[in-house]
Order: C-alpha cells, then sequence, then structure tokens
C-alpha cells in the first residue's frame, strides 16, 4: 500500500504572478488522473510542486504523514516519478543507459546494484523498447523515443508517475500507446497523474478529471461528471458539445466564444 | 577499471616514460643507478618535473573539460572556453604583480584559484539556470574578456618592464624550467579538484535528460554547482598557477573519447583524465624536441592545435547529441 500522495491550499508564487492559488486534492493510487486546462492555467507548476521541485509559499504537498519539502531527495525521487514537458536528450546514449537514468535515486556509489538491472529490464518490456535497447536514442523516431522516456519513468518503480503532457507531438497511434502504459501501471497499483490538451484523449483514459484554470481547481471528478459543456465553455471559453455515445463519453468543440464555426 | 581505461593508462605510461628519455642528451638505462652523474640531474631535474606537471595539468584539464560539458549539457565547454582559466590567470597575474608569491610561494596556486573560482561563480550566475548552450558561450566571452582586462591592467601598472616580461612569458603557457616544487605545489590541489569531479558523476548522467528531470531524480542542482566550482577552480586554477593558460586540451579529449564510452557523462570522467594527461605530455615531448631556433610555447602549440579543432566540432554541429536527439 504505497502512502498517499496529496495538496493542501496548496498556492505557489513564480515571480509576481500566483500560479497556484489553494488547491487541494488527494491523488488516487491505481487510477489515471488527468490534469486539464488551458495553457497558462498552471498544470505543469502543479505537477511540479506534487513532486516537490516546486516550493509552496503557502499550503503544502504531503506523502503519506510527511511534508515533501522534509523528505531527503533521493527517497523522495524513490517514491515519486517525475516526467518533466519536452525532455531534450543532451547526448546520444543508449537507449538503455536512459532508462538505467530512472534508477539513480535507488543507485549506491558503485552504480548500478542487479536489483537495478533487473528493473531496468522490467521497465524496458513494459514499455515495448527491449529489442532496441542497444540503439542510441539520437537514432530513434518520435514515438519511440516517447516510449523510452516513460520507461525511464517506469525503471524506478515509484509508487507515483506524474507526467507532464506525455503525449506532445505523439501521432494518434503512439498516443494510444503511450495511454496504454499508463494504464498499465496504474493497473500494478500506481497511481498516475498526467496533463494533457486533448479532451477526448483525456475522457478515454482518466479515471479522474481535474480542471485547472488561473490557478484554481474548477473540476474534478470522473470525465462525464467533471467534463461539462458549461465547464469548457467557462474555463476554454469554446462552445462542446458533449454527450456519451457507445458507452463512451465524447466531447466535440464546435466553435470559440459561442461562435458556432 | 574499462579495457579503454586500462588501454588509455598503459598508452599513458609508455608514453610518459619515452619523454623521460628522449632528448638531446642520450640516457642509458644504467643513469638511474648513478645519482652523482649529471645525466641523472638533468632525468630527475629537467625532464621528470616537466612530464609529471604534464601529467597533472593535462588529466585536471581533460577531467575539467568532460565535467564542464556534461553540466553544461555542450560539447564546447571547456575551463578555456568558458574563461574559467582566462580568470585563474587573472588571479595568478595579481599575485605576482602586488609581490604575494616572494611572500610565500603558495600565493601563485592559492590566488589562480581564487580566481577560477570567482570566474566559476560568475559563470554559474550567468548561466547556471539556463539550459542554454549558447547562455554558456556567451558568459564565457564575457569572462574571458573580464579576465583579460584585469591581466592587462596588471601588466600595464607592472613595476618595470622585467616583471612586464616575467608577467608575459608566463601567460603564454608552457611546461619548460619547472622543478619538483613547482609540482608539489601544484599537485595537492590538483588531486583535490579531481577527487571532488568524480562525486558529480551521477549528477551529471541525471542533467543528460535536463535539469527539472535532474531535479526530479533527486539530484542538488545547486550542490552540484558548489562541487563543480570547488572542483574547478582548483584543478584548474593551480594548473594555470604552474603552467600558464594551456587551452583546448578539456575541448578535444573528452570529444574523441565520448563516442567510445556510449556518451554517458559519468562514464567519461576518468578516460578524459588519463586522455587529457596523455595530450599534454605528446604535446610537450613534441615542442621539446621540434627543432625550432626557441623552443616553441606548449601553450601556443595548444591553440595551433585546438583552435581548429573547435571550428570543426562547430561545423560538424558538435553539440551533436543536442542537435540529433531531436533539436
Amino acid at each position: 500500500m504505497s502512502a498517499s500522495l496529496r495538496a493542501e491550499g496548496l498556492s505557489v508564487r513564480l515571480g509576481d504572478r500566483d500560479v497556484l492559488d489553494g488547491v487541494s486534492l488527494a491523488l488516487d493510487a491505481g487510477q489515471v488522473t488527468v490534469i486539464l486546462g488551458p495553457n497558462g492555467a498552471g498544470k505543469s507548476t502543479l505537477i511540479g510542486a506534487l513532486a516537490g521541485l516546486v516550493p509552496p509559499r503557502a499550503g503544502s504537498v504531503w506523502l503519506g504523514d510527511a511534508r515533501l519539502e522534509t523528505l531527503d531527495r533521493r527517497l523522495r525521487a524513490r517514491r515519486i516519478a517525475l516526467l518533466p514537458q519536452h525532455t531534450d536528450i543532451a547526448w546520444p546514449i543508449s537507449v538503455r543507459s536512459l532508462v538505467e537514468l530512472g534508477r539513480i535515486p535507488h543507485q549506491g556509489a558503485f552504480g548500478l546494484g542487479a536489483p537495478d538491472r533487473q528493473a531496468v529490464d522490467r521497465a524496458l518490456v513494459r514499455a515495448g523498447v527491449e529489442a532496441f535497447a542497444h540503439r542510441p536514442v539520437a537514432e530513434l523516431s518520435g514515438g519511440e523515443r516517447a516510449r523510452v522516456l516513460i520507461a525511464r519513468g517506469l525503471a524506478g518503480e515509484a509508487d507515483w508517475l506524474l507526467a507532464d503532457e506525455p503525449l506532445t507531438g505523439l501521432d494518434p497511434g503512439h498516443a494510444l500507446d503511450a495511454l496504454a502504459l499508463f494504464r498499465g501501471e496504474a493497473a500494478r497499483g500506481a497511481g498516475v497523474l498526467l496533463s494533457l490538451h486533448d479532451l477526448d484523449l483525456a475522457a478515454r483514459i482518466a479515471d479522474r478529471v481535474i480542471v485547472l484554470a488561473e490557478g484554481r481547481v474548477q473540476a474534478d471528478g470522473a470525465p462525464a461528471d467533471a467534463l461539462t459543456s458549461a465547464l469548457l465553455q467557462r474555463v476554454y471559453g469554446v462552445t462542446a458539445e458533449v454527450r456519451i455515445a457507445a458507452g463512451r463519453l465524447r466531447i466535440d468543440i464546435v466553435g470559440r466564444d459561442g461562435h458556432v464555426e | 577499471m574499462t579495457r579503454l581505461e586500462a588501454l588509455l593508462l598503459a598508452g599513458l605510461a609508455l608514453l610518459a616514460f619515452g619523454s623521460l628519455w628522449a632528448g638531446p642528451v642520450a640516457m642509458p638505462l644504467t643513469v638511474l643507478l648513478h645519482p652523482d652523474d649529471p645525466r641523472f640531474i638533468i632525468l630527475t631535474q629537467l625532464r621528470l618535473p616537466r612530464v609529471l606537471l604534464a601529467v597533472l595539468v593535462g588529466g585536471a584539464m581533460g577531467l575539467s573539460g568532460a565535467a564542464l560539458q556534461g553540466y553544461s549539457r555542450n560539447a564546447l565547454a571547456d575551463p578555456g572556453v568558458l574563461g574559467v582559466s582566462s580568470m585563474a590567470s587573472a588571479g595568478a597575474v595579481i599575485a605576482l604583480y602586488f609581490g604575494l608569491t616572494a611572500v610565500t610561494p603558495w600565493a601563485l596556486p592559492v590566488s589562480a584559484a581564487l580566481g577560477a573560482a570567482l570566474g566559476g561563480v560568475l559563470l554559474m550566475t550567468l548561466a547556471g539556470w539556463s539550459e542554454s548552450a549558447t547562455t554558456f558561450i556567451l558568459a564565457g566571452v564575457l569572462l574571458n574578456t573580464l579576465g583579460g582586462a584585469a591581466t592587462a591592467l596588471a601588466l600595464s601598472l607592472a613595476p618595470g618592464p622585467w616583471a612586464q616580461a616575467e608577467i608575459i612569458n608566463w601567460l603564454m603557457g608552457s611546461l619548460t624550467d619547472r622543478s619538483l616544487d613547482e609540482v608539489g605545489l601544484a599537485a595537492p590541489f590538483i588531486l583535490a579538484g579531481c577527487g571532488l569531479v568524480f562525486l558529480t558523476g551521477r549528477a551529471l548522467d541525471a542533467l543528460t535528460l535536463g535539469e527539472a528531470a535532474a531535479a526530479g531524480l533527486g539530484v542538488s542542482l545547486r550542490s552540484l554547482r558548489v562541487v563543480l566550482v570547488a572542483a574547478v577552480a582548483l584543478s584548474a586554477g593551480a594548473s594555470v598557477a604552474v603552467s600558464g593558460v594551456i587551452g583546448f586540451v578539456g575541448l578535444i579529449v573528452p570529444h574523441l573519447l565520448r563516442p567510445h564510452v556510449g556518451a554517458r557523462p559519468s562514464a567519461l570522467l576518468r578516460p578524459s583524465l588519463i586522455g587529457g594527461a596523455i595530450l599534454l605530455v605528446a604535446a610537450d615531448t613534441a615542442v621539446r624536441l621540434a627543432p625550432t631556433p626557441a623552443e616553441l610555447k606548449l601553450g601556443v602549440a595548444m591553440a595551433v592545435i585546438g583552435a581548429p579543432f573547435f571550428l570543426l566540432v562547430l561545423v560538424r554541429g558538435g553539440v551533436q547529441g543536442r542537435w540529433s536527439a531531436g533539436r
């Protein structure tokens, strides 16, 4: 049973802007939670704060009964894996070396041990990238690269996996593959938090969506309950038709600010 | 130890041995048994200090280059390019100018290390939170200018032509006429600095994924910066103090070795240390044996090799990993 990860009254100020303003939420283990919200809503900041990398101005993030900022960095990194947005790989290392980086929080002074190597093997297999484990990452396609980066996140076998816009630049097929990976992690018992822009994909994958705008939680719940056309109008300024078709929530965006196009 | 490291070490041992025995004065092995033979003096007082300093300085430069490239995620970084050497040299020149070296010989390495540390702190402040290679290089340009200006100021105020000539001669970078005293002066700083660099391996690996991912992996970027500035200040500072500015070793060596270690920053550290030593022993032996009327300055020779190399790296998209990885 993993310790819960939750934010209580979390406020973050970056420069002179309140990016998060009194956000409270508790993530669920074994579920996929998706953060939605317009650009600048504070999604990345929330993910950073939940990973313990953004110091709060007020409120705090708790892992079990410990405040995140009091935890040792490496200990925290073992429990919470973070996949930041736009990861730029500096050197042409091999896929396997890249996935091994996910073991850094576990690694002793003498490099990788046998348990680390086994965890890397498992992550390579789960992400379906073991076939090209020895290729340099520089030679991979965008879809392969995204899977390898996710494998890096899996290698730490953390209780919580936080990914900031992991689907950026992926075609629909590869996006679904990546989402299946995250679903698989949740099925293993991990708590998964993703930020996405695609409402339809979010409705498809999420057990729960959290809609953020102007640093505040605007809606929180199962996709069918949270994603109403009134909310989408208010948060994104779009006119959307929301319906259930063939047992699935469908969201059609038909226009901007009341103007149907 | 990897096979590459063993190979490099064997190469270094051979080269160092060859360098001790090469020269206008023939040196039979039996010299070692006769400490009163003048040739024994040549071996131990002239050639040995040069080889030892070349190993220390070259190793320090190669290692600093590998660490700075890993930290800045940029294949064009080294203590010279980033202006740390130039700041170290300004520190050393100030010590020479104020006559501090007459008070204690330690003033030179300490003052150079302080100059290098100031350079490192400025570099991190100017470019520390930027992940852009350009910002780093521009910060280096600024530090090189600043270090050059401080040196020029000390030169123009120097008391008389003799002191000026002394400073200029030292600035050009060379290992000629160094004694075991200089080895003893530089070695503690260089060894301490190199030791510190090896503490950063894991953090440098994590930085392959950028600062946010590294922080997410539990790496403290602040302590990495502190350790790295101290390490480079000690090793590059002390190197500059005894040899003047010898550039490009830290640029060339990690770049050549990177493909052979799978490009992992931590795996590049030890080979770059040994490789830097090899390059400098080879270059110093070459300038010593070259049939030039006056001995070519080692710093000049390295610049002649290094500048075209820098250009080549730049033209071939030397920030290779960076661009080919989809940027």
